[in-house]
């Protein structure tokens, strides 16, 4: 066990835990930020896709006493209201079927687009690859991520 | 004009007051985040008037509306919901949706599968609307006075014009809470729909694109302890012994204990497939804690023999499942295949003398088509939340069918039904493993074990290597040709482990008078159960690329071939028990020529067909690919759609985009195979989900306009996929696939890439 401190969504936090955690459990079951995901624990499917300094991250896949210095930010905190605009797209194409897999979906746009404002289809087929979407809303997130990077 | 009888659904008129006392009824509302948004027009009311069981109205005019099924992605909370809302002839923008807790008193059919969600609730749910709207404008009637007969509604308002007097329907929701219900109510005409056909975005939209806590595996209570469990690791093992001192010590951990979800004496029902009645729970503070606890574990397993149980069958008739002794290989599953394929099966339709059409054939063509089993792979994984004490539970968790575990709950737990109440989840997918809900029975006995709530998780290694699987079929065709090329006579053989895929009295059958199906099945001890289109999902894509390989040989067109025999099933028909409509079945074809300009692919494009046939609706399918760098793309997919009225037409463009994805991704990639009972792949590193670079480029989703009651949509436009990609595989490579998955054969074709 050992005492960490945190900062997640610009709040500060101590947590007691066992240093090796994954970052994906802390959140959920210390923090109780729970929008982001576990799907695989390996790094595969990207449910669990955080930032970490502005990159996107696999959660499950870092454990915490990596990320002490960092600032992470999670689902809950891209916006106050849902209005990011990744996420305002994402209702414009009304994305989410069972809606599991699209805050790490939504993670990785809002990467990928702080750090390309203008990605070509290609650039975004490759950004999101990493992230499974098991209902197969592969198109509607392609397009959200369009209409989202028109509207930065 | 539509009246309908309104005791047809009496149940969903009983007033929750009426049962407060003995139901649990906890709300669990909260968990969606249901409060208002601010585009919301109306704020909560501050009292709420009940009109029935799914419809109450507050006296500022809002409507909250139950959905009644559990919503696993179809869409069904945003359009029941809309089938309410449009005979209630409400504002939808002053619409609220909670999703109802399992309460069987109150419901009909909470059952989310079969694509038969809105079909069942169609009527249900349009009666429940219409009975409101009308003792609403009772109300009026009775306040001011007037007929009944001489008062309109619209959009949420009470209107009657020669007095012009009008009301809200929140100022007649008190009294129209007290009146009697109407015997009969009349339903409006289909031209009248303002909400049903106009696309409405998802109602849980904004809670899951701001992460808000929507599943079960989100929900967490103070007190509440973390349970991992850990299960044979083959088919054919059972747990022998556990040494519980191996972790008891380890940090966070509070009990390690076996459970079983079945006591000696229950009888089964079709759905209890619960792949290891027999785990090892671990439990503790945290989740990461009991994860290591997990591997920690010291465990022994043996091999189970052979063993029987008393059951209820799916037709309701009381008979012994058996479960063989054995460890299986897929390779000796495929030898078995290939022995049971070649010796005669069961006949299951026989029209006219096939066998003799087959001697006197000039040619016979004959081909056989396989596939694996399949994981169901939610992306969620099973998981629950119980909290039992005290002659008590609670359990909230993912499911399909949380009537079909009420029983099973109810004698694991040695605690009668009416003190259990099933809460439903939104479900982070389902594709038919959630309707095998024994996830929920392990964490209730978790919970009573330990006397404190808490929440199981199934990691992804879990629930891939202890599934309630797709079957492995295969299937072989044989057609017999006159020496002018026609068709004499068709012959499908079908099984599987442990089930024949065969539905024997659809197309082709009906359109051939000579035609012959037989089928058969070999047992297994790996657990198997609905997937996405159960059995269709692979007789299809046989029998669809095998018709596109005959038209080929007849010199045909691969659509004209398929209508001329559809027209024969429509002006005469062979036999008389076909469980399809030709007319419909050829108007979806028709519909996916146009739509694609069949005869005129665009350059570089190679193009497959397919339709298929199940849960009442009709599908047809184009798929267009493209050899990019020797990398086959799908560039675009049309599918013509017939499933009676739309009732969401947005979301069902969506439902249909990612069957249809989901049946590449299967079609490219799909498989589950076992060494010594053991499956071979145990998370998505090993088992390849179909990703953003494979999917189509487009989809475009054309419904057929009609005003025929609502059909399936969840699953029809999954099957035909499959040979749509295989047909237009083979026009792009001159080479036809028979064995899925396609990839590694597409590799081995030398040069391709995926
Ligand atoms: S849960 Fe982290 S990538 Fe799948
Ligand atoms: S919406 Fe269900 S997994 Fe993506």
């Amino acid at each position: 066990m050992a005492t960490l401190n945190l900062k997640v969504n610009k709040k500060s936090y101590t947590v007691d835990v066992d240093p090796n955690t994954p970052v994906l459990w802390v959140l959920r079951d210390h923090l109780n930020l729970v929008g982001t995901k576990f799907g695989c624990g390996i790094a595969q499917c990207g449910a669990c896709t955080i930032h970490m300094d502005g990159a996107a991250i696999r959660s499950c896949s870092l454990p915490v006493s990596a990320v002490a210095n960092s600032e992470l930010t999670t689902i809950e905190g891209i916006s106050e209201n849902g209005d990011h605009p990744v996420q305002k797209a994402w209702l414009e194409h009304d994305v989410p079927q069972c809606g599991y897999c699209q805050a790490g979906q939504i993670m990785t746009a809002v990467a990928l687009l702080n750090e390309n404002p203008l990605p070509s289809d290609q650039e975004i087929e490759n950004a999101m690859n990493g992230n499974i979407c098991r209902c197969g809303t592969y198109l509607r997130i392609k397009a959200a991520v369009k209409t989202a990077s028109q509207s930065l | 004009m539509t009246i309908v009888k309104t005791n047809m659904d009496r149940r969903s008129f009983l007033k929750a007051s009426a049962l407060a006392g003995g139901g649990l009824m906890l709300s669990f509302s909260w968990l969606a985040g249901c409060k208002p948004t601010p585009e919301q027009a109306l704020t909560m009311p501050k009292e709420w008037f009940e009109l029935n069981s799914y419809i109450k109205i507050g006296e500022n005019g809002a409507v909250t509306l139950f959905s009644p099924n559990p919503e696993f992605g179809s869409n069904v909370k945003t359009s029941m919901p809309m089938i309410l809302a449009d005979e209630l002839d409400t504002d939808w923008k002053n619409v609220f949706v909670e999703q109802a807790d399992f309460y069987p008193e109150r419901y009909d059919r909470q059952f989310t599968g079969g694509s038969q969600g809105i079909r069942q609730g169609w009527t249900p749910l349009r009666t429940a609307g219409a009975t409101a709207r009308m003792m609403l404008v009772n109300a009026a009637a009775q306040t001011w006075k007037v007929p009944a007969g001489e008062i309109t509604t619209e959009a949420g308002t009470i209107h009657h014009k020669s007095s012009n007097k009008k009301a809200g329907y929140g100022e007649m929701a008190s009294l129209a809470a007290t009146l009697p219900v109407p015997e009969e109510v009349k339903l409006k005409e289909i031209k009248d729909f303002k909400i049903i056909g106009n696309s409405k975005k998802n109602v849980d939209g904004l809670n899951i694109v701001t992460g808000k806590p929507l599943f079960a595996i989100d929900h967490k209570v103070d007190g509440m302890l973390y349970s991992a469990i850990v299960h044979p690791p083959a088919f054919g093992m059972k747990l022998k012994s556990f040494d519980a001192s191996s972790v008891k010590s380890m940090p966070g951990i509070k009990d390690v204990f076996s459970i079983n979800v079945f006591t000696e004496e229950y009888e089964r029902n079709f759905f209890d497939v619960a792949t290891f009645p027999e785990i090892v729970a671990i439990v503790g503070n945290s989740t990461w804690e009991v994860l290591q606890a997990k591997k920690a574990l010291k465990v022994e397993w043996e091999n189970a023999p052979q063993s029987s149980f008393a059951m209820t069958d799916f037709g309701g008739n009381k008979s012994t499942g058996s479960i063989p002794a054995g460890l299986e290989n897929s390779a000796d599953h495929k030898a078995k295949m290939a022995e049971y394929s070649a010796k005669p099966g069961n006949i299951l339709r026989r029209d006219g003398d096939p066998e003799a059409q087959f001697k006197k054939a000039a040619k016979v063509i004959e081909r056989t088509y396989s596939a694996p089993f399949l994981a169901h792979n939610t992306m969620e994984p099973m998981n629950c939340f119980a909290d039992v004490k005290g002659g008590k539970a609670v359990v909230y968790g993912p499911t399909q069918a949380p009537e079909l575990i009420m029983s099973t709950l109810a004698q694991a737990l040695g605690i009668p039904k009416e003190n259990i109440q099933i809460n439903l989840a939104r479900m982070g997918g389902g594709f038919g493993r959630r309707a095998y809900s024994h996830h929920l029975v392990e964490a209730a006995l978790i919970s009573q074990k330990i006397n404190a709530p808490v929440k199981m998780v199934y990691t992804r290694e879990d629930d891939m290597t202890s599934g309630v699987y797709r079957p492995t079929y295969t299937a072989t065709y044989r057609a017999a040709l006159d020496e002018n090329k026609n068709l004499l006579a068709f012959h499908v053989k079908a099984g599987g482990i442990p089930e024949t895929p065969i539905a024997p009295n659809r197309f082709p059958a009906g359109a051939i008078d000579n035609y012959l199906a037989e089928g058969w099945q070999i047992e297994s001890n790996i657990t198997i159960g609905a997937f996405r289109a159960p059995r269709s999902n692979f007789i299809a894509s046989a029998e669809q690329s095998f018709l596109d390989e005959l038209a080929e040989e007849m010199g045909k067109d691969p659509i004209a071939f398929r209508l001329e025999l559809l027209k024969r099933a429509e002006t005469n028909p062979v036999g008389e028990t076909n469980d399809y409509d030709a007319k419909r079945y050829a108007g979806v074809l028709e519909l996916v020529r146009d739509k694609s300009n069949w005869n005129t692919p665009p350059a570089g494009i190679h193009r497959g067909v397919s339709a298929y046939f199940c849960h009442n609706s009709y599908v047809a399918e184009v798929l267009d690919l493209e050899m990019k760098d020797n990398q086959p793309t799908v560039q675009k997919v049309y599918a013509a759609v017939d499933c009676g009225i739309v009732i969401n037409p947005d979301a069902a463009a969506n439902m249909g985009e990612g069957a249809i994805v989901d049946g590449i991704g299967n079609a490219f990639f799909g498989e589950l195979t076992f060494t010594n009972g053991v499956p071979d792949k145990t998370n998505f590193d090993k088992y390849r989900m179909i990703r953003q670079k494979e999917a189509p480029r487009s989809i475009e989703v054309h419904f057929v306009k009609n005003d025929v009651d609502p059909t399936g949509l969840g699953e029809p436009l999954f099957p035909p996929v499959f040979a749509a990609l295989a047909n237009s595989l083979y026009k792009a490579t001159g080479k036809r696939l028979y064995d899925q998955p396609f990839q590694p054969q597409l590799i081995e074709m030398g040069n391709l890439k995926m």
